[in-house]
């Protein structure tokens, strides 16, 4: 079997008394869409956040293409093609869209030891923002100061600035927490047409959602994986449906 | 210059009058008021320096003081050991400046919020004591500059006018190096980190680094402050480099307008003049001065320039 | 050795007295979220009510009584009139605000008391030295602060870790929505706990007013080893602020007892007597610097959140 893009071995983090990550092994294909999914507080956040460095393990290692990534900061894991989305938006409020998407092209175009040049009159970070806001939709809001934009949209420049640094992978925490129907819809339709051009880790309340887009999924309850496989055997899986998908309330109820 | 503002009226009058000041002194004799816009224009260069990592960079530096006295002390010490030339005497109060500045950042960076506020002060303290100990230099009582930097007859720092128009030029060269830089991919990288650094992390950027190198740019340039500092009083000691003096400019940058290029500027003008002109009405002008700044804070949100900006939409 | 013994009680006098500056700094500091620079004017004003209240009573005890509640009510009405509207604004807000306080503190001092400074007499019965230790005998004076600084730190640490207010402001030095979802009178306790800290702050200046002179400025430089203080002890933390209090008044002290005769051995006369000081006033900077590198939060970092 090849190397997989990104492997989970026995990855552990507690929380004082709380294991929220209890002992998970993960594998993502190249090309996968890989959906995590579980109810609140099973520890997808906190895994995500093992994953792209915001923090640390107490033990288990992560590679990304056979390369241990385990102890790297988060930014040298940009840089080598791991790129997220918050379930809290988290973007620079007091920044125009277009800003905060050509930052995150700029991580990846040569150093920003630069100090004399303007940086907004440079032509092909501007370009690759607006191409990537064009992706999500937003490319009549570029010029928009963030904290003028509603929560929907701003869910969306989450994914747009991801993209900007083109990424191997892309690990989306909730994208669709807080939208409405037809958001929801619109990126659905946008994860439909990203999945063919890069892997993706999925976190999602969204059952529909999930279903109809994942390749694979794994079922995360209490911080322990309780099943891994494509959406058939999950639906068909007595421990998940105990544990998790019969309780519809859970389901439902987003955090 | 896209539109018309009140700010931008307010600050192109300002520099205006700036740059005139010398033709009102010399017409009307009055020497003072050269004498007293000469240490403003100085002041407002450290605040300026300090409005990049505070404003821009959103380090809230404490002891910002500490490079006034290295600026001032290396064109004092050097002088007192026989090396009169500027062109020594100022690079080398930059470079000390920015070693300085490298070493306490690198270890303040390690902190945040108030603890960064209180590990700068508590560095600018120790630096203070250590000038305070330096008795070869004058210890406490600090050290008298005999003779102004020279510049091989280039620039006459004695003469009034000329080290006056040295001083604007200093500052609005400064001025317009932070402009380039708050433009730069440098600069929008460390505004980024001041707005959400997790996000600048995650996007690709290695934090302290970027604001490691803010935190030596603005030193560097306070270090020039400082010997511009020594050269104006003939005379640099510990007293330049005490808290309540890198409060005091963070009071010019706050009043005048954290983030915006000339509020630093109008902040020293507005808080130097103020203290001038009420401890010319009476002795006990800091009764008034106190609460006047609790006053700002409270009322005043982002400081002159931010007022103008109201005044223009209002 | 009679010096060594003296010496350490003076450092361990000035540890405490540092403590009750610094506890209620931290305290203010961890409650409200307030950077109270003015903190040291409060000290100040201790100082100069007892000196004042000691002249026209005639009494020390009196005075000191009577500034004690003088500071208390002053604090209160600061908190009111001012400080409340602070409250959830910026650090930096904080730091501009109050430093504009110390500023019309030090000149509302000059105006009614004037430039010079004042003395605060000690009544007899207080200067008398007291044997100790077999052989030594340490002032009665420094004595009384020793025993009453300990006494109100033990009142402290009872106060805030076995009553009711007191684990209130535990839950609010560790959680400030939660103490608001308590239904507790939030505005009453914030007052009362800065009315605290400004009486503590107040006694400090008052019983350090004999030692030195009353004077304008006598609180910044004592301001910042406060602040130096709970830094190195971890903001919010009562335990961290007495220990880190009584290290930096045993280094401060000791310093500058010993370090000039250390220093004499390598220097020349006047080189030492001018470095000694400044050194061991570095020492105290060098040693939070050291801390706050090793643990960017603190000794006894009380917010965990
Ligand atoms: N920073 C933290 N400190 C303490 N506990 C945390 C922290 N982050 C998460 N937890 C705990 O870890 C568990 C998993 O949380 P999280 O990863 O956010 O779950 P999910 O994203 O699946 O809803 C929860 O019990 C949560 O309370
Ligand atoms: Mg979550």
């Amino acid at each position: 079997m090849a190397e997989p893009l990104l492997r989970v071995e026995k990855l552990v983090r507690r929380f004082g008394g709380i294991i929220a990550t209890d002992n998970v092994s993960l594998e993502v294909a190249s090309g996968e869409l890989h959906a995590i999914i579980g109810p609140n507080g099973a520890g997808k956040t906190t895994l995500i956040s093992q994953l792209t460095g915001h923090l640390a393990p107490h033990s288990g290692s992560v590679s990304l293409a056979g390369r241990d990534i385990t102890y790297l900061p988060a930014y040298r894991r940009c840089a080598l093609g791991l790129a997220r989305s918050f379930q809290i938006t988290s973007l620079l409020l007091d920044f125009t869209a277009a800003d905060n998407v050509a930052l995150a092209a700029q991580a990846h175009a040569g150093t920003s030891f630069r100090f004399f040049a303007n940086a907004r009159k440079e032509k092909d970070l501007r370009d690759a923002a607006h191409a990537a806001l064009d992706r999500v939709g937003l490319a009549h809001r570029a010029d928009v100061l963030v904290s003028k934009l509603s929560h929907g949209e701003r869910r969306q420049i989450e994914l747009a600035v991801a993209l900007a640094s083109r990424p191997k992978l892309l690990l989306l925490d909730e994208p669709m927490a807080g939208l409405g129907v037809t958001e929801s819809q619109g990126m659905v339709k946008l994860l439909q047409e990203l999945r063919k051009e890069v892997s993706i880790v999925l976190v999602e309340h969204d059952m529909p959602a999930v279903f109809a887009l994942a390749d694979r999924i794994s079922v995360l309850v209490y911080g322990r994986v309780i099943a891994s496989g494509d959406p058939d055997s999950i639906r068909a899986n007595e421990d998940v449906k105990r544990a998790y998908l019969g309780d519809q309330h859970v389901v439902t109820h987003h955090g | 210059m896209k539109s018309f503002t009140v700010s931008k009226a307010v600050t192109a009058l300002m520099l205006a009058g700036l740059v005139l000041l010398p033709l009102y002194s010399q017409a009307s004799g009055n020497i003072f008021i050269l004498t007293l816009f000469t240490r403003i224009i100085i002041l407002a260069l450290a605040a300026a320096s300090l409005n990049l990592i505070m404003g821009f960079g959103g380090m809230m530096s404490f002891g910002h003081a500490a490079y006034l006295g290295i600026g001032g002390y290396a064109v004092g010490m050097l002088a007192q050991e026989g090396v009169g030339s500027g062109w020594i005497q100022f690079p080398v109060a930059l470079a000390a400046s920015a070693i300085y500045a490298l070493v306490i950042g690198a270890l303040s960076l390690r902190t945040r919020g108030v603890y960064f506020i209180m590990i700068t002060l508590a560095f600018a303290q120790m630096a203070y004591y250590v000038a305070s100990g330096l008795a070869r230099y004058g210890g406490d009582d600090g050290l008298t500059v005999y003779k102004r930097s020279d510049f091989s007859g280039l620039i006459n720092l004695s003469n009034r006018t000329q080290f006056y128009y040295l001083c604007l030029a200093c500052l609005l060269g400064v001025i317009f190096l932070i402009w380039r830089i708050v433009n730069s991919r440098f600069g929008l990288v460390v505004q980024g980190l001041r707005s959400n650094e997790q996000r600048m992390q995650a996007i690709g950027f290695p934090a302290k680094r970027y604001q490691l190198v803010c935190f030596v740019i603005s030193g560097t340039m306070c270090g020039l402050a400082g010997a511009l500092l020594a050269n104006n009083t003939d005379f640099v000691s510990p007293a330049v480099m005490y808290w309540t003096r890198s409060g005091d400019l963070m009071v010019m940058v706050i009043l005048g307008g954290m983030g915006t290029l000339f509020g630093p500027v109008m902040g020293a003008v507005v808080f130097l003049l103020l203290e001038e002109f009420l401890s010319q009405i009476t002795e006990y002008w800091a009764l008034i001065m106190g609460p006047l700044l609790l006053l700002i804070v409270l009322f005043g949100r982002g400081g002159i320039m931010g007022m103008l900006g109201r005044a223009n939409r209002g | 050795m009679l010096l060594v013994v003296e010496q350490f009680l003076n450092g361990l006098q000035f540890g405490l007295l540092l403590f009750l500056l610094a506890a209620g700094l931290t305290l203010v500091f961890g409650i409200m979220d307030l950077v109270n620079l003015a903190h040291g004017s409060l000290y100040m004003m201790g100082a100069y009510f007892a000196a004042t209240f000691a002249a026209w009573t005639g009494s020390f005890l009196a005075g000191a009584l009577m500034a004690l509640g003088a500071t208390l009510v002053l604090g209160i009405v600061l908190e009111m009139s001012a400080l409340r509207h602070l409250y959830g604004r910026d650090h930096l807000d904080h730091v501009l605000a109050t430093f504009g306080l110390i500023l019309f503190f030090n000149e509302a001092v000059r105006l009614i008391w004037g430039p010079a400074g004042l003395a605060l007499p000690l009544p007899a019965w207080l200067t008398v030295p007291v044997p100790i230790l077999p052989g030594i005998h340490y002032p009665a004076y420094r004595l009384a602060i020793i025993i009453v600084a300990l006494l109100v730190a033990l009142l402290l640490y009872l106060g805030v870790m076995r009553t009711r207010i007191g684990m209130l402001i535990r839950a609010g030095a560790s959680n400030r929505e939660m103490i608001g979802a308590l239904g507790i009178n939030i505005k009453l306790l914030y007052t009362l706990v800065f009315g605290l800290g400004a009486a503590l702050a107040g006694l400090a200046g008052l019983m350090q007013a004999p030692i030195l002179t009353v004077q304008i400025g006598m609180g910044e430089n004592i301001l910042i080893l406060a602040f130096v203080i709970i830094v190195i002890g971890g903001i919010g933390s009562i335990r961290g602020a007495f220990l880190a209090a009584i290290f930096v008044g045993m280094i401060d002290t000791l310093g500058r007892a010993f370090l000039p005769n250390l220093l004499r051995q390598v220097l020349s006369g006047a080189a030492a007597s001018t470095a000694a000081p400044a050194l061991s006033s570095m020492l105290i900077y060098l040693l939070m610097a050291i801390v706050l590198v090793v643990r960017p939060e603190g000794l006894f970092p009380a917010n965990r959140r």
